[in-house]
Parts: structure tokens; sequence; C-alpha cells
């Protein structure tokens, strides 16, 4: 089963609820950190990582000697990625999305393909839990392609928890496509409210059945209890706003490894996702 | 005319609110709002639209139905996974949702059956507010192109910055590292990382740091609830100091900033006169530092 946890923007408490329900589940489970621009589940994790791979996209490379510079290329890519000025052919690797439609039609074999790095995938355990950690080079544009590498280590019968990035826009929907369920973390705060109007509008358009935690829930009003209520959305869990898990989560440690009265409350929360996935 | 940028590698940690308090504060300046994924500004700013206009950018491709004569050539050549073969027809589809829109399919078909439409992904706007003129965007669920609509909007805030013979851009960022920040760095002359003082939130502002290193923009450092870890906040003032990052305010955790969210008001017109003080005194700073350069 895949549970993603998102969220319509960051900072709202998305990884500590993918990594407190995850290392609770513990056996048989596995978190794929799927925020690759900032994965964060990892230093609240520490696994020993056991497996490194470097992710690549493919990027067109022209062969002067066989280009006649008829610009077919130029014609049929997309996005602006490969040109021909006067007597020079070029490419610009940052605007590429590797689709191959250059290489297909260019009429004289000139093109092939090679690799360019855009990130890396690692993998590791800390007790019983597998972590999958997808990260982006610094200064690359394109997230989707790491996280599909990423969501290539899912294991069929394992729990799989996904930690979605924040927004609404193409990393999202790479991340939380394919869930049996969805949990989005909000806070009841006009912020906090409108991002979750908009990762509600994200789910329902991938059909996705889902539900919500609204974490610091004493801080803010209660407009966001009325619009689930409203819009007919389970409020799974509420966490108070608490110095004491501020504090916990600010040093990187796990909520249900210092105030074990948590770890029967993500427990349940897993109980409850489990019956309200299967419906 | 300087261009000042508040980012934060992630979201909420504050940096609408201190955009926000930077457009009560600042005098004769153009507010942007670059977080067009998950735009917040304009629940402050309440904005009165002026103009609105269409976002038109990348397309789609759909299969005739009736054209396609079922070769599969599209499936096979098309990288994304988004095209699928009907059981019930035998017919290829297009899954909307993971269709990058790059072409190849429509290009390729035999049959001529595949269609590229332009997608309509979002829209922007220029409004009218209390602090003055506001550029701002909604990209619709689900489309890509993000940086593209940031371009669009820091373009035309510029364009209006011109025109108005403004003193100050001041931009909202958009959260990550990726191609919507990338192209809200452009043009910058000086990106503000507000960070908070938690393990993660070292993380995230290192690695946005990195990025405005990568593109040459110049980088100060707001640090938000300090006070809830303070040697984490330590943490931070060491390796700005290191970074050779000025560190130019430090904000308390207090309640009264989530009050002032949730009346839509800034910090500065709902403030005691503490906060008054930390965030008038953080933008001197920020004015301060353009007049060393
Ligand atoms: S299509 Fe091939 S031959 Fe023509 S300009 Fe491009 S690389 Fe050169
Ligand atoms: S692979 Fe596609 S996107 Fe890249 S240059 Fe070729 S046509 Fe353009
Ligand atoms: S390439 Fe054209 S004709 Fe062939 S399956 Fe695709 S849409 Fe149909
Ligand atoms: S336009 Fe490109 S991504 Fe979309 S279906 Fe065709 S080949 Fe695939």
């Amino acid at each position: 089963m895949i549970v993603s946890i998102a969220s319509g923007k960051g900072g709202t408490g998305k990884t500590t609820v993918a990594t407190n329900l995850a290392s609770v589940l513990g056996i048989s489970c596995q978190l794929l950190d799927c925020d690759v621009e900032e994965p964060n589940a990892h230093l609240f994790l520490d696994p020993v990582i056991n497996q490194e791979n470097k992710v690549f996209t493919l990027v067109p490379k022209v062969d002067a000697e066989k280009c006649k510079l008829c610009g077919r290329c130029q014609e049929v890519c997309a996005y602006n990625a490969i040109a021909v000025f006067g007597k020079k052919h070029l490419v610009f690797s940052a605007l590429c999305h590797g689709c191959g439609a250059c290489q297909y039609f260019c009429p004289h074999k000139a093109i092939s393909e090679e690799k360019k790095e855009i990130g890396i995938v690692q993998k590791g355990t800390k007790n019983h839990l597998e972590i999958i950690t997808g990260k982006m080079k610094i200064g690359e544009a394109m997230a989707p392609p790491v996280i599909r590498e990423v969501k290539k280590y899912i294991k069929k019968d394992f729990i799989t928890i996904i930690d979605a990035p924040p927004g609404t826009s193409c990393p999202v929907i790479e991340s939380v496509k394919g869930s049996d369920y969805s949990v989005l973390v909000t806070e009841p705060t006009p912020f906090g409210l409108n991002d979750l109007k908009l990762g509600v509008e994200v789910l329902r358009k991938l059909k996705i059945p889902f539900g919500v935690i609204i974490n610091r829930f004493d801080l803010g009003n209660d407009k966001t209890i009325q619009y689930c209520e409203n819009q007919d959305i389970d409020i799974l869990m509420k966490i108070p706003f608490d110095r004491e898990i501020a504090r916990v989560y600010s040093k990187g440690s796990l909520i249900i490894d210092e105030i074990p009265s948590y770890r029967q409350k993500f427990l349940e929360l897993w109980e409850s996702i489990k019956i309200k996935a299967r419906k | 005319m300087k261009q000042i940028l508040i980012i934060s590698g992630k979201g909420g940690t504050g940096k609408t609110v201190v955009t926000a308090a930077f457009a009560s504060l600042a005098e004769n300046k153009i507010l942007v709002d670059c977080d067009v994924d998950a735009a917040n500004l304009h629940l402050i700013l309440n904005p009165e639209s002026q103009e609105v206009h269409e976002f038109r950018s990348g397309k789609t491709a759909f299969i005739s139905k009736d054209q396609c004569c079922s070769c599969g050539l599209c499936q096979s050549l098309c990288r994304f996974e988004a095209i699928k073969k009907d059981t019930l027809s035998d017919k290829f589809l297009i899954d909307s949702v993971s269709c990058e829109g790059c072409g190849f399919c429509a290009l390729a078909c035999p049959s001529g059956a595949i269609e590229m439409k332009e997608n309509l992904s979002g829209q922007w706007f220029v409004s009218n507010t209390r602090f003055g003129l506001f550029v701002h965007a909604k990209l619709g669920i689900a489309e890509e192109n993000s940086g593209k609509l940031v371009a669009t909007v820091k373009q035309k805030a510029k364009e209006l910055a011109k025109k108005n013979n403004v003193d100050w851009i001041i931009v909202d960022g958009s959260p990550g590292i990726g191609c919507p920040v990338i192209a809200s760095l452009s043009d910058v002359d000086c990106a503000i990382i507000v960070s908070e003082p938690t393990v993660s939130g070292i993380h995230d502002a290192k690695r946005v740091m990195e990025v405005a290193d990568h593109f040459k923009v110049p980088v100060k450092m707001i640090i938000n609830k300090f006070d809830l870890n303070e040697d984490m906040t330590k943490k931070i003032e060491m390796f700005s100091l290191e970074s050779n990052i000025e560190v130019i305010g430090k904000i308390p955790f207090d309640k009264r900033i989530v009050e002032s969210v949730s009346q839509g008001k800034t910090v500065i017109e709902n403030g005691n006169q503490d906060l008054i003080k930390c965030f008038s005194e953080i933008w001197e700073r920020v004015k301060k530092g353009f007049f060393a350069l």
C-alpha cells in the first residue's frame, strides 16, 4: 500500500508525520523522500546509507562531422533546447527534457545521446525501516526525473510512505501519483487554509482518496475545521502546538521516541488510514 | 531601483510575513509574489486587480480516436509513459497529467492523429493595494512551467517599476531550489533568506544559499523564531559568519505574528512596539546594505 504525505506548502509538519509514521510501523515499511529539492527525512532518521546511485537524463550530442546544419532538430524541439546559429550547433542542456525527438528526426543521423547527472538516490536503513532519498543537484531545474527514479524503489508487498514536496505543480503530481491514499498536513491559519484548498484540488484531480492532519491546531482559528466539515473531508489527527514538540523537532529527533504517548497516536493514525484507503 | 528577493529554501519559515512587513516599511515600491504555486501574500495585501492576464504555456497531446490506426508507434516513442492503450477499443490514449508536451508523438504519428493543444496554465494580475502596486499570479492546479510564469511576473514588475520610477522591487520568492526559484533569482540585487533554527531549517537554508551562490546573487540572513532553539540559532549564525553572510535580524517566536496574519494585517500594522522595532531594524539594515555596496 502506498500512502503519500503532502501539503500545499512546506513547513506544516509533513516530514514530521512521514518520519514518525514510518518509524512506528518499522518492519516491512519503506519511506521515500520525494522532496528532492530539499530532502529532510534523513535528518530525523539518520539512516545508514548502503547504496547510492546517480540519476541521469539523456541530452543530445551532435556529431559536427555528420551535421549538415539543416535545422530540423531545432524545428522539432518544443523547448528551444537545441539550435543552429550560422555555422554552429548548440545544445542548452538545462532546457532539454530528454524527449528524444531531435535524435529521431535528424535526417543525417548526427545526433546521439549522452548522460547528464541531475541528482542522486540514496538507499539506507534505520532499524527495520528502509529509507530512499532523492536529491537534486544544485542549479538543476528538473525534479520529476529524480522523483521517478526514487519511486522505482517501491516494493510491492511493503507499506510505502512517500514524503511529497510542497506546492501543486509537476513535482507534487509526480510524487503522489499512484498513491492508494494521501494525507494532507495543514495548519489552521489563513495561509495554511489557502494551501490546503490547493492540495485538495490536486488530490481530487488525481482521484486519490485523502484525509487531513491539522498541526498546531490550537494556534489558529477554526475555519480549517469548518472547511473540512463542509467539504466532507476526514480529519485524521490533530497535533497541538507544544513547545516540547517544537524542541524535539528543532533538534532533529522523532516525537515518538521522546514523547512516548505519540507512539499510540501514530499507530491509531495508521489504523484509520488503512480503513479509509480501502473504502 | 533595487530588487530584493525573500526566499527560504522551504515554505513555512515566515518568508511571507517578512515580505509583508517590508511592504509596510519601504517607501515607493512595487510588490511581487513569485510563489505562484501556493501564493499567500495576497491574503495580507488584499489586492484589487486592475489587470488580469491569461498565462498560456506548454501543450498537451490529444489523439483523435477516429484517425488512430493503432500502430503503437507513439507509445513506443514517448519517454514519459504518457500514452496508454485502451484495452476495450484497442486505441491509444494520452494521460494528460503525464504528458510533457514535447510533441514527439504528434510529429511521428503516421496517420496525423495527434494534435498538440495549448494549455491555459494560469493567470497573472496587476493589482492595487494599500501599499502600492502588486504583481502576482495563480498557477492552475497540476500545471507545469511555474518557472516561466515567475519570469513573466517579474518581467512585468520590472516594466512597471521603470515606468513609475520606484525605488524598490520587493519579491516574495518561491520555495525550494528548482525552476521557480532559479527564475525568481534572475536580476535580483540581494536575496534575503528567512531561516529557522531547526535541523531541517538549517539544511534548507544552506541548500538555497548554494543556489543563490551558484547564480552569484548576494545573500543576507534572517533567523525567524530564533528563541525556539538557541543552540541551532548559534549554528546558523556560525555558518553565516563563515560564509561571509550578514545576519540582519532575529525574530522571536511570538503568537502576535500569527494573529496579525489571521487578521490580514502586516506585523507593522498590527504589531506591538517590540515587533515593530524588530522588523524596522531589519529593514534599516537592508537599506544600509545598499548604501555600503
Ligand atoms: S537535424 Fe541533424 S543535421 Fe540537421 S541541424 Fe540538427 S543535428 Fe544537424
Ligand atoms: S531531446 Fe527533446 S528536448 Fe532535448 S534537445 Fe532534443 S528535442 Fe529538445
Ligand atoms: S502513432 Fe498515431 S496512429 Fe499510431 S497509435 Fe499513435 S496515434 Fe495511433
Ligand atoms: S507530447 Fe511527448 S510527452 Fe506528450 S504524449 Fe506525446 S510524446 Fe508523450
